[in-house]
């Protein structure tokens, strides 16, 4: 693998950035009512499919009426997650100053609580993007997934692992950003995560007792049919999100770096950084809607606060960028990159798959710190 | 309205049958609470934000709007004299300004405000070109110190020059309202006579007993003098004041008050935020805005202009160190204030609309 700073002059990298953040500027520049009506859409939308499913739950015993109820709670559940929940917390609308939209006061529909979530996503894995032992989103602490990663026979175990993730991935979200893996491995304790299972305690307690006691018993004697249902909306929610997810870092022409490499980036290298990092997945409108606009993973990386809706309208844009300084844009269709993905995690989980030698940094580089 | 009040306090007591299905609905729209989906049917419908739907609308004078609003059940009325923080949505930004009910404190179902226009003012304009019945504006709760005290004193003196009638005309109201036994003056300062809104009304409040307003007009009366006081309230020196209109005006009058040695009598609103200085020598310092990791060169303005031109967003209300919407933790540094104080402790809560920056500060926002 190529070393990040070998494929371009510092001068050209810090062209490249400077192009990058007259593309922000523009776009920041631009924000306005539109960007809110069309959220404010999407959350109508997401609370309509919301109150559907759940109200169809009283018919559940007439399948057609249990599935489709099932479909409605399942999109709300992804819509909540993916375009509003992780957009908004990512600070994409804080600039309406709408408490409702607020990243610092929004809380999802996950077991995950916000709060942890936004430490373990925005500033850890945003900052540290695909920097292996740093990225704690690297096969999220369970997965053997790039070949930097040290071989050890618990990986023979990844295809199992990757199942489960995916089955639970909000469980698995919210073990994640409590850095579970951490803390069996003996790196961190307990105790030094007080604050962050309190919260975990109250949001689970919440979430359970919603989807798993009040809304089933509300509907009496149809109770087990809602319980099923309301599962079945989670489970539907968790592999989506897995899916999405998974295909936007590690399908197999991505690149992940070390934390030499990356020591004192320039703002123009940590841009390079997102775009070598990150894979796009084509689709249609509603298919992006639905990934939260994380099928447009690259652009996210390079404006992670910009709201996601304009991620499609300058994909375009960065796309030509990209191709101006000779750099790859890795975009697929998802069952390529899910394939691509699969195969990843079986080839990993056998030892010696091509042990990563991290390049020599072979130029100067201006000294000026980074903004994450 | 003392009926709607009982049953809205019912309505609201735990334990009551509406109090426990509320709380049920809150367990089963978690995470995001009753109010935001109730909103999407009507935004009137939320129970525990507060908001107003403008139910009519007029334009007194040239450059000012009169709105009446009528708030959502979490209102819980105001004291003459207090402000509300209004927010209106402009291009997509929710903007928050302070505006003073000028309606009677004992007829709160229904809020009248009036805005006059500023040349180049966000919100101000906003109300007078775009208002319109049916609009939903978001509220706070009423705030502020500059109210009617309780019990209400012997003699009362108003006075207010331009939009500055608001406060003093609620009071003036409320008294009325009451049937207050004793005296009470307003004088009143306003550019022309077509510049005088509430014209009629005051016309109509002077002819009650007790009630004095002299209305002067600053383009051919001048300014304010003792003399139009002494005309309209010759014993204002044993009176309570409240004072309310633009910075000229307040400074003369508190010039006034300060040669009587009646200082205390007197209590003031400003609606113009004061101005912050801060030497040439004392910008240039390091700004630290620590929770966003954002770092910028100091210019000598207040931290949160600073910080909103950085790209951040910290809440804030008023923009004038009235309603603490701002209040951050200063972890380390020097700060001036609006009155002029420094203060370098450490870990302690400043707002940072009216605090500049003197040398390096570390703020956790
Ligand atoms: C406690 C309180 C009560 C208030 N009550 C009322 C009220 O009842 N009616 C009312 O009309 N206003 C009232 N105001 C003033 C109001 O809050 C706004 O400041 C005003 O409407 C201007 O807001 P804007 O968004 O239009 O202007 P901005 O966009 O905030 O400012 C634009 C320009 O106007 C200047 N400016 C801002 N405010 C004033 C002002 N008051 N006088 C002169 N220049 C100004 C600014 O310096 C700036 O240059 C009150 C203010 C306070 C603090
Ligand atoms: S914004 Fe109101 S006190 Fe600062």
């Amino acid at each position: 693998m190529t070393g990040l700073q070998d494929r371009l002059t510092p001068e050209q990298v810090e062209e490249f950035g400077r192009e990058m953040d007259e593309l922000r500027r523009r776009v920041v520049a631009d924000l306005g009512a539109d960007d809110v009506e069309y959220i404010q859409n999407v959350i109508k939308t997401q609370r309509g499919l919301e109150v559907t499913g759940r109200a169809l739950m009283y018919a559940g015993f007439f399948p057609p009426a249990w599935l489709a109820g099932v479909g409605a709670l399942s999109l709300a559940k992804i819509l909540d997650n993916m375009e509003i929940g992780h957009n908004v917390m990512h600070g994409q609308y804080d600039w309406t100053r709408d408490p409702a939209l607020s990243s610092q006061r929004f809380e999802w529909d996950n077991v995950a609580p916000a709060e942890n979530w936004r430490h373990s996503h925005n500033y850890i894995h945003h900052t540290y993007t695909n920097i292996v032992d740093k990225d704690r989103d690297v096969g999220y602490g369970i997965l053997r997934i790039d070949p930097a990663q040290q071989w050890h026979p618990y990986y023979l175990g990844n295809p199992v692992y990757a199942t489960l993730l995916a089955i639970f991935f909000q469980w698995g979200v919210m073990l994640h950003d409590l850095e579970v893996d951490r803390v069996v491995k003996g790196e961190r304790k307990w105790s030094e995560f007080g604050e962050e299972r309190r919260r975990i305690g109250r949001k689970m307690g919440r979430q359970i007792g919603k989807d798993y006691v009040l809304f089933p018993l509300l509907t009496g004697p149809l109770a087990p049919l809602t319980f099923a249902g309301n599962a079945a909306a989670n489970l539907a929610r968790n592999l989506w999100a897995f899916g999405i997810i998974f295909c936007g870092h590690f399908p197999a022409d991505v690149e992940s770096f070390s934390e030499e490499e990356t020591e004192q980036e320039t703002r123009g290298q940590w841009y390079l950084r997102q775009i070598l990092g990150s894979a796009n997945i084509t689709g249609g409108p509603l298919f992006h809607i639905l990934s939260g606009n994380l099928s447009h993973q690259i652009e996210h990386h390079l404006f992670p606060d910009i709201p996601a809706r304009r991620y499609p309208q300058i994909a375009g844009e960065v796309r030509a960028i990209c191709e101006k300084y000779g750099l790859p844009y890795h975009t697929g269709p998802l069952h390529k990159q899910l394939w691509s993905v699969a195969k990843k995690i079986v080839k990993f989980a056998l030892p010696g798959s091509g042990d990563r030698e991290p390049e020599p940094v072979t130029v100067e580089r201006d000294r000026t710190p980074a903004a994450a | 309205m003392a009926m709607r009040t009982a049953v809205r306090r019912a309505a609201t007591r735990p334990g009551s049958l509406p109090a426990s299905l509320a709380s049920l609905a809150e367990k089963l729209l978690t995470p995001h609470g009753v109010d935001r989906y109730l909103e999407l049917v009507d935004p009137m419908l939320v129970r525990r934000e507060i908001r107003g739907e403008v139910v009519a609308l007029r334009r007194p004078t040239r450059d000012s709007v009169t709105l009446t609003v009528r708030p959502s059940r979490a209102w819980r009325g105001f004291a003459a004299g207090q402000f509300v923080r209004v927010t209106v949505d402009i291009d997509g930004v929710r903007r928050t300004r302070c505006y003073s009910p000028a309606g009677s404190a004992h007829r709160d179902g229904e809020l009248e405000f009036t805005v006059k226009a500023h040349e180049g003012g966000l919100v101000s304009r906003q109300l007078h070109e775009h208002g319109h019945v049916g609009m939903v504006l978001g509220l706070s709760p009423a705030d502020g110190t500059f109210a009617l005290p309780e019990p209400r004193p012997d003699s009362i003196v108003l006075i207010a020059g331009g939009s500055g009638i608001t406060p003093v005309l609620s009071m003036l109201r409320t008294l009325v309202d009451e049937r207050y036994p004793g005296e009470v003056s307003l004088l009143y300062y306003a550019r022309t006579p077509a510049d005088v809104p509430y014209a009629e009304e005051l016309d109509a409040l002077a002819a009650r007993r007790g009630v004095r307003i002299h209305v002067r007009h600053t383009a051919s009366d001048g300014r304010f003098t003792a003399e139009h006081l002494r005309r309209v309230a010759p014993w204002f020196a044993r009176a309570t004041t409240f004072l309310c209109g633009p910075p000229p005006l307040m400074e003369a009058v508190r010039a006034l008050y300060a040669d009587a040695g009646i200082s205390e009598r007197l209590h003031t609103e400003e609606f113009v935020p004061p101005v912050l200085t801060v030497g040439a020598a004392e910008t240039g310092g390091r700004i630290r805005f620590a929770r966003s990791g954002v770092d910028v060169v100091s210019d000598g303005r207040p931290l949160l202009e600073q910080a909103e031109d950085a790209g951040l967003s910290p809440e804030h209300g008023c923009r004038m160190g009235i309603c603490f919407s701002c209040t951050q933790r200063k972890v380390s540094g020097v700060v001036r204030t609006a009155s002029g104080e420094e203060s370098a402790e450490d870990d302690e809560e400043i707002q940072l609309c009216v605090t500049a920056a003197v040398g390096d500060v570390e703020i956790d926002c």
